[in-house]
């Protein structure tokens, strides 16, 4: 581990150290994308292949958590932005206090992602054998719904059930089963996709409390910073398939109430 | 056509002597190529071998005409093998129009055929001469593939598609067909016979009128063409019991309980196989509710009953059946 | 033959301080960050997984012996010729030359102390390990029979083997694979030795640069391919199977992005040994440098188009058909300009046939053997009869096996003087490469012929008129067996009895020729400062070869 910015063995100057751990990181984050690209193209295709049950599954998604989380997640790279740019202008002690912030907001995140992922398993919507599109249409009061958004719910349903039906790769089965098999799909990619970004949060999150630990003990200024850059690059990039993340999965066909 | 030496399968469809034409051109390219260039290594390797321990070669870097001359002049080649390629599958992805079209199911491990009259077959597609026919095929549980190598055509079975086919049977004759893609265990017996007739034979057999035999042959045959002889092996050790000194016998079932090899058994076990498992047997027998008559039904239970003084597997002259290998 | 042989300069000792004498105990080769040693762990690993996939190999030609297949029973069968495919492609051939021969020579070739992130080097190595060992579970606890390829949903439903732990050990593995790429393409940006100009970088950098563009972007998709194969087997989901709505195809197009650029990563570092051993033992630099070192990019990028050339005949459309095989047909030029390239070499060379010559004069031909086969199963309208068969057996294995492991071997052979100090005994060496190249033409030239005839791959039983084809592919096998394990045999010796090499017995012209043999930890005494043009062994007097005028001093590059 570098400390105070010494020349480590491999290397020759400390430009050429700086240099290669800067692009290290660049060369990982292009495979991350290639990784995330993955499942986006499976989402995708599935999207396009069962547009009506994974309308329904967005809709199922809670708009305000979601939108609460990018609010964090924007805030939090900025909150990052900014500990880089006090470590490159020699503000040691303001160092910490944005990455502490970071960390805050992060956190923040991953707590608001477990609240949405209970909601999701109150309302038996993990995919698995009491997978149910349908329970909250039938269990108003479990999910809280009632009034006017009870009625759009059952109504988008209905029209879900109905579209299912006589599709050609599920002849025998009534819509709903149909409408089950391909909402699960849409739930499956859910839980990957976002399960993934949060693992990377979290390993994001464990890189911040080391990085913390190392700013506090005045490590970064001017003259070497590159864990502080890089590891902001990763945080900027975690942050970023969240931007992707939010409208494919809760903003496309969207209804608002 | 077929020489001594087998190299190449029977040419039996209209496609096969289009692609036999495509493979000389493009063997004659590319023996052409491979010959000029082991040619070329052996020749500079002796003609250049070193003299003096301490010789050098000539240092030469390159040659950008030739570098030009060796890109341009392949890839007008490879534009060739290319185009042709593509011609003849362009032609076999486009099905003609008035095609006798055969509904094909392919399942582990066995292929399920139906004519456009209804006639159903097992492992087995008889088909007229000189006349397109389109098959249609869908799978029941993974990926198949069905392949003819006589007629060079073959074509994946996938799961949730249908994918069909085409070929002008061109010679009479009995040619192999194969599932070529890894289905599991039995994935390299789950093969069977094309049969091309002439179009009135094809017609007559058509309408089940090949002629008949007495009820124990044509129940052999059908023993056989049903391919119950791959699960229910004379020795027992198959997927299924013998049938060597069933009839009749006391039969001690997975549940415990015995019952007696009667007629009713043998057309129950044909049609509902899970009614009653014998013991030391899984259920894995597929229903040939639909694929097989009453008639034919008669003939495989006469077929089995003629083989009851047989000695059952294992234990010459007694009259329980062994108990064979899961 | 009036060739002399080359008379090594060595016959002293082995210099006193080396990698290999520097630190003794277990903890100082497991806790090592020396990317030569390091080279060693891997060289042992991949080794193991080789033998384990030749006796799989071994079981599948001599049940294939009679049509019948008595030796093992069908589900048996199924599972061998999987845990083959498994064992090589994940476990050898990628790892094999970028691993043992990449980690050892890229530093030293460009003048470097280390790779760029030495610890990441050795968590490659311990991830692959960890990758293994998982594999090596599933085939314990009643094995693989899926098929290398794992469709669905044969193996996310019906298989019964032990497909889960298999899938999670080569995902885990990948992320080696990632790891060494990352390394890779930033020690050659960031760590050369000052005058090692791009054009200046052996063609053996070049091949691994090229390798390692396709490792990172590559393998993160077969990652998450098999992770969702892996979820759906698990939690029943429906990606893949068509019961839930899913597409079976949307697994093959998945899997073959990663796994065609895969077979890349196996034969683009082959080719860059052959493109070290060609110059060396014709005495002349390379023809074409700037065309073979483009040619390896070129494969690299288009390698990544063409994967849908594996399902033509899955329903897909025919203008995705037609255009994926034109492109397929594109990506031969590149690796016909190389070989062009490597016999325009030989002419007015000065040619000696020792051991990696032979290598790499028999990749030349089997790779051309095996690519011009290749542009069979490009052609759409051959590719109806022959998909599926043994002709694309014979295929595959002509390049991977007789290209890929050649060129593996004709590298271990070119370096092992410089990894270990010492020489393998040259007349064994030759004959061993003689006795590879015949049992491997006959093992698998029939396959050929058996594909075209119709038999079919990944069966254990066959039609009785296959039979002749099949016993003489196994003939074949068995004296292919024995070259391989002639070199196992005495290059084992050769580490304790062998000559010493000396610096630079050959000689070649490289920098990592210009150091110690075994070279020190930190690889130079101080660092290079180059200002000599590749391959050139006319402006080098101190390799002590005739015709070598003073050196003329070439204009300063300076890092770019």
């Amino acid at each position: 581990m570098h400390r105070t910015g010494e020349l480590f063995g491999q290397y020759r100057t400390l430009e050429q150290q700086k240099e290669t751990a800067s692009l290290g990181m660049w060369v990982f984050l292009v495979t991350e994308i290639l990784f995330f690209g993955g499942v986006f193209l499976a989402y995708t295709i599935n999207r396009h292949a069962f547009p009506t049950a994974f309308g329904i599954g967005g809709n199922m998604l809670d708009l305000n958590l979601g939108f609460a989380n990018t609010i964090v997640l924007i805030a939090s790279s900025f909150t990052m932005a900014m500990s880089v740019w006090s470590a490159q202008t020699s503000h040691k002690k303001l160092v910490p206090i944005f990455l502490i912030l970071t960390l805050v907001l992060g956190s923040v995140f991953l707590g608001i992602k477990v609240v949405e992922y209970k909601q999701k398993f109150d309302h038996h919507l993990i995919p698995g054998h009491s997978f149910d599109i349908s329970y909250c249409s039938k269990n108003p009061t479990a999910c809280g719904l009632s009034g006017k958004a009870l009625e759009d719910e059952k109504k988008e349903i209905e029209e879900g059930i109905q579209a299912e039906k006589g599709n050609p790769k599920d002849p025998d089965e009534g819509g709903l089963v149909a409408l089950n098999a391909h909402a699960q799909l849409y739930f499956s990619l859910y839980f990957g996709m976002t399960g993934l970004h949060a693992l990377h949060m979290i390993i994001g999150a464990g890189l911040l409390f080391w990085l913390i630990l190392e700013a506090r003990k005045g490590r970064f200024d001017a003259n070497y910073n590159t864990p502080v850059d890089n590891i902001g690059l990763y945080w900027h990039f975690v942050d970023i398939v969240w931007i992707f993340l939010f409208p494919l999965l809760y903003l496309i066909n969207r209804h608002l109430a | 056509m077929q020489s001594q030496i087998p190299l190449y399968p029977e040419q039996a469809s209209n496609f096969a002597p289009q692609v036999d034409t495509l493979v000389v051109f493009m063997m004659a390219v590319c023996l052409f190529f491979a010959v000029a260039i082991c040619a070329a290594v052996i020749f500079f390797f002796f003609k250049y071998q070193r003299k003096h321990p301490d010789e050098i070669g000539v240092p030469i870097h390159g040659d950008l005409r030739l570098e030009i001359t060796w890109i341009v002049l392949p890839f007008f080649l490879l534009l060739a093998m290319f185009g042709w390629g593509a011609v003849i599958y362009v032609d076999y992805r486009h099905t003609p129009t008035d095609t006798l079209d055969i509904y094909v199911i392919g399942k582990q491990w066995m292929w399920k055929l139906q004519q456009p009259d209804g006639r159903k077959e097992i492992n087995e597609l008889h088909v007229p001469v000189n006349r397109d026919v389109r098959l249609i095929m869908a799978s029941e549980d993974v990926i198949h593939d069905f392949s003819v190598p006589a007629f060079r055509v073959k074509m994946d079975v996938v799961p949730g598609h249908y994918n069909t086919m085409w070929f002008r049977p061109t010679k009479v004759g009995k040619y192999h067909f194969f599932c070529s893609q890894y289905c599991g265990t039995n994935h390299a017996v789950m093969g069977g016979w094309v049969e091309v007739m002439e179009a009135d034979e094809y017609a007559k057999w058509l309408s089940g009128t090949s002629g008949s035999g007495d009820p124990v042959s044509m129940g052999e045959k059908l023993y056989n063409e049903l391919a119950c002889n791959t699960c229910h092996l004379p020795d027992g050790k198959g997927r299924g019991p013998s049938y060597f000194g069933v009839y009749g016998s006391k039969v001690k079932l997975a549940d415990g309980s015995t019952v007696t090899a009667d007629d009713a058994y043998i057309r129950e076990s044909i049609l509902q196989p899970n009614a009653k498992i014998v013991a030391g047997y899984v259920p894995v027998m597929p229903s040939f509710q639909g694929l097989v008559t009453e008639d034919q039904i008669l003939q495989l239970t006469a077929y089995i009953k003629s083989l009851k003084d047989q000695p059952p597997p294992g234990r010459p002259g007694a009259t329980e059946p062994a108990t064979g290998k899961k | 033959m009036s060739s002399a042989p080359i008379t090594p300069s060595g016959g002293e000792k082995l210099p006193r301080e080396h990698y290999l004498n520097a630190t003794y105990g277990i903890r100082s080769w497991l806790l090592t960050t020396d990317h030569k040693r390091i080279a060693l762990l891997y060289l042992i690993s991949v080794t193991f997984f080789f033998f384990i996939g030749g006796i799989f190999a071994s079981l599948i030609r001599i049940h294939l012996l009679t049509p019948g297949g008595y030796l093992v029973t069908p589900e048996t069968y199924n599972k061998l010729f999987t845990m083959h495919g498994v064992a090589m492609i994940f476990f050898f051939l990628i790892p094999s030359i970028p691993a043992v021969l990449g980690n050892f020579l890229i530093p030293i070739m460009i003048g470097a102390k280390d790779l760029a992130f030495p610890k990441i080097n050795l968590l490659s190595w311990y991830i692959y390990l960890v990758g293994g060992g998982f594999v090596l579970y599933s085939f314990a606890t009643g094995g693989l029979d899926t098929g290398w390829t794992f469709y669905t949903p044969l193996s996310s439903i019906y298989s019964n083997s032990a497909v889960t732990p298999a899938v999670i050990g080569i995902f885990i593995n990948g992320f080696s694979s990632i790891l060494t790429g990352l390394n890779f393409i930033v020690t050659v940006h960031t760590m050369r030795a000052p005058g090692m100009t791009w054009m200046r970088l052996p063609l053996f950098v070049w091949a691994h640069y090229a390798t390692s563009i396709i490792f990172i972007l590559g393998t993160p998709v077969i990652a998450i391919t098999l992770l969702l194969a892996g979820l759906e087997r698990m939690f029943h989901l429906g990606f893949f199977n068509p019961a839930y709505g899913g597409d079976p195809i949307l697994f093959q197009h998945m899997f073959w992005f990663y796994s065609h650029p895969a077979v890349y990563i196996m034969i683009l570092p082959a080719m860059g040994v052959i493109s070290e051993i060609i110059p060396t033992f014709a005495r002349k630099p390379i023809f074409g440098y700037d065309f073979i070192a483009a040619s390896s990019i070129g494969i690299a990028v288009i390698g990544f188009i063409v994967w849908a050339h594996h399902m033509f005949l899955t329903g897909q459309s025919t203008y995705s058909a037609v255009a994926f095989s034109f492109l397929t047909f594109l990506v031969a030029i590149p690796s016909a300009v190389k070989v062009f390239n490597w016999t325009s070499t030989l002419y007015k060379g000065s040619i000696s046939f020792d051991t990696p010559m032979l290598y790499g004069l028999g990749f030349i031909g089997l790779f051309t053997i095996g690519g011009l086969t290749g542009l069979f199963l490009a052609c759409l309208g051959l590719d109806i009869h022959l998909h599926d068969t043994y002709f694309v057996v014979a295929h595959f294995h002509y390049i991977m096996v007789g290209g890929a492991i050649m060129g593996y071997l004709g590298g271990i052979h070119f370096w092992w003087p410089k990894i270990t100090g010492r020489l393998y005994p040259e007349s064994l060496a030759r004959i061993a490469a003689i006795v590879l190249f015949v049992g491997f033409n006959l093992t698998f030239f029939p396959q050929f012929i058996l594909g075209f005839l119709g038999m079919p791959r990944r069966y254990h039983d066959y039609p009785p008129e296959y039979q002749v084809l099949n016993v003489m592919s196994t003939a074949g096998a068995s004296i292919l067996a024995l070259g391989y394990l002639l070199p196992m045999v005495y290059l084992t010796w050769s580490m304790r009895y062998g000559k010493v090499a000396g610096k630079n017995p050959w000689p070649a012209t490289g920098l990592e020729w210009t150091t110690d043999s075994p070279p020190l930890t930190e690889n130079f005494h101080e660092t290079p400062v180059v200002d000599w043009e590749v391959y050139d062994f006319e402006h080098r007097p101190e390799l002590g070869l005739l015709g070598a005028v003073s050196k003329k001093p070439a204009p300063a590059h300076g890092d770019d």
